[in-house]
């Protein structure tokens, strides 16, 4: 088993690279996920159905089509890309940022899905409730409905990070493959797959890459129940 | 401390137009299901918002559509108590109790913890769960949550509806409490005589969205016509009446009334204390003459006041025993048989036997009545 953690140092560095790309896509994909799902859910508004329809886009386009447009559009002449590099000092092409926001764009499809399914079965009957107890509409939203779709947040984050340590498409059209910068483990491994006796590198990263995969969704798993015992609903 | 409320509403086909105004201490919205009790109670609490109207909590104007106004929910300090208690499931019992304490601006609060658990009798169950709880459990730490936020005005939809006849009698003697021990205005929704002839100082009737009735409850409850049919046999005069004393020979307890003494089963309540008995229409007996070698232990004379035509083949009579108005229903062809007619002397019986827990509470301080 010692050949399986034998990496050389591209390989760590793809291994970290994965896991900080996916963690950041993740994080940083939760506040407009929880925002976009609760209008989804609750909202009454003109364009709710186009608003569904661009949110589930990379859900359905080939992932190489998101990469290219996240490439016209946060690229280095994008109009968002030049934006954020002028004004913010915010540069995603050819970066691991730029990794990090084809994977939250890519995750961000599940991630929604998953906490709108929680919101909707929240009963709004408590948050009215709440409501007469003298608590304003923040309040109910931070003490009863963010508490009650917790175990939907946590499935939607995990959601959006295994899809983040997958994906290969969209962040290899956008960002290219540069090891230490933007080669992540999907990377790593075809880019293995594609020169003579690159086999037991590319198996060694696919271990690893089912061992970190495993782990997320176990200790989603084991997050969730934690949070369901708590909450104790008959 | 007063509730006005006028209002007009529309909800689909059903049409709300009431308007009624209470000062009491427990005013009971009563009426059959479908007459729009809940949703006046919800515009009181500001969970819908009426279509035009107006309404008023202590001078306080929550509601005027005419002038725009609506003061949210959150704004109100009106505490709700709703049917299925929807305590939160993410809190323990002393975290929903301390939840409305929370948003009371520091100032206003008056209610305190220990008191009010005290009040409960809840103070076993701070560290469960809701779901821990037994249906009378959630409703009563239901009423403390609503208790601790201070509220000016406490409202209550049917909290005892969803509970059977044994949790029902376990909660009743709180809300009695909860009614003479502490200074908060309560308005209840009901569609049960035995509860609010019970607990009420104040009665609206509604059917259909209208209000068909108000006043104390002494009188509002006289109006057996007005009751919806499903609850017209528990239908009754409701006196209010004081301990004289209690008979442990045969365990009964002799309750003072100005219709004269009743005999009623023992009850748990010091000489003195207040009783408020209703004598359903159906238990009362009418004899012309004073009855002899009759078990009944309650015979009370009177004159006939009112007499009306019931359902089917009965007739309701009013009889005034000295001032105390009973009830009795009997079937037409008794009244013809007897002769009964209007200023006619009579005897009300009344069986000891026919009152129970359901028809004999605690009674109301006298001051409330002011």
């Amino acid at each position: 088993m010692t050949w399986l953690l034998d990496l050389t140092p591209d390989e760590w560095n793809a291994v970290r690279l994965s896991i900080k790309v996916a963690t950041v896509a993740m994080l940083f994909s939760l506040p407009p996920g929880i925002v976009i799902a609760l209008l989804l859910a609750r909202g009454q508004f003109w364009g709710k159905t186009l608003l569904n329809g661009v949110v589930h886009l990379p859900l359905i386009l080939p992932p190489v089509v998101t990469g290219y447009l996240l490439l016209l559009t946060f690229g280095k002449r994008g109009p968002a890309g030049a934006f954020l590099a002028e004004h913010f000092g915010i540069v995603f092409s050819f970066r691991w940022t730029g990794a990090a926001l084809a994977c939250g764009v890519m995750g961000f499809p599940l991630m929604v899905r998953a906490i709108r399914l929680s919101i909707e079965t929240v009963d709004r009957k408590m948050e009215a409730a709440a409501g007469t107890l003298g608590a304003n509409p923040p309040w109910v939203f931070a003490t009863i409905t963010l508490p009650l779709i917790l175990p939907g947040l946590i499935a939607g984050a995990i959601l959006s990070f295994a899809k983040a340590m997958g994906e290969f498409g969209a962040t290899i059209t956008f960002v290219s493959n540069i090891p230490n910068e933007t080669q992540t483990l999907p990377s790593a491994i075809y880019t293995f797959t594609q020169v003579p006796g690159g086999d037991e590198g590319a198996l060694r990263l696919t271990l690893i890459s089912i061992v970190i995969s495993m782990a997320a969704l176990v200790a989603s798993e084991v997050l969730a129940r934690r949070v369901g015992r708590r909450m104790d609903i008959e | 401390m007063s509730v006005l409320v006028d209002t007009s509403h529309r909800l689909g086909d059903f049409a709300i137009d009431a308007r009624f105004e209470s000062a009491g201490r427990l005013t009971a919205l009563f009426g059959p299901s479908g007459s729009g009790k809940t949703t006046l109670i919800n515009m009181i609490a500001g969970l819908i918002r009426p279509g035009k109207g107006r309404i008023e909590v202590d001078g306080r104007v929550l509601v005027d559509t005419d002038a725009g106004t609506f003061v949210p929910k959150h704004k109100r300090r009106i505490g709700m108590v709703f049917q299925d208690a929807r305590l939160f499931p993410h809190m323990s019992v002393a975290g929903n109790l301390r939840y409305g304490r929370w948003f009371t601006p520091a100032g206003e609060r008056y209610a305190d913890m220990d008191a009010v658990v005290d009040l409960l009798g809840i103070g076993s169950l701070l560290d469960r769960r809701p779901a821990r709880l037994s249906g009378g459990e959630k409703q009563r730490v239901a009423i403390g949550r609503a208790l601790l936020a201070s509220p000016k005005l406490l409202l209550m939809d049917e909290p005892l509806a969803s509970l059977d006849e044994a949790r029902k009698a376990e909660i009743l003697p709180y809300i009695e409490r909860l009614r003479d021990e502490t200074k908060i205005p309560i308005v209840y929704v009901s569609h049960s005589v035995a509860e609010v002839a019970r607990l009420a100082s104040d009665v609206v009737m509604l059917a259909q969205g209208k209000v068909i009735a108000s006043g104390p409850t002494e009188a509002v409850m006289q109006r057996l016509d007005l009751l919806p049919a499903e609850e017209r046999g528990e239908g009754g005069a409701v006196l209010d009446t004081r301990v004289l004393r209690h008979d442990d020979t045969f365990g009964m307890t002799v309750l003072a009334s100005a219709a004269g003494e009743i005999r009623v089963p023992r009850l748990a309540m010091k000489t003195g204390a207040l009783v408020r008995i209703r004598i359903r229409a159906r238990d009362v007996m009418i004899a012309t003459e004073q009855p002899a070698g009759l078990s009944a232990l309650n015979i009370l004379p009177g004159t006939i006041v009112a007499l009306s035509p019931g359902e089917g083949p009965t007739v309701e009579v009013a009889i005034d025993c000295n001032g105390a108005t009973v009830l009795a229903r009997i079937t037409e062809q008794s009244r013809q048989m007897l002769k009964l007619r209007l200023g006619g002397t009579v005897f009300a019986v009344v069986k000891t036997v026919s009152f129970d827990r359901a028809n004999t509470g605690a009674g109301l301080p006298v001051e409330a009545h002011g």
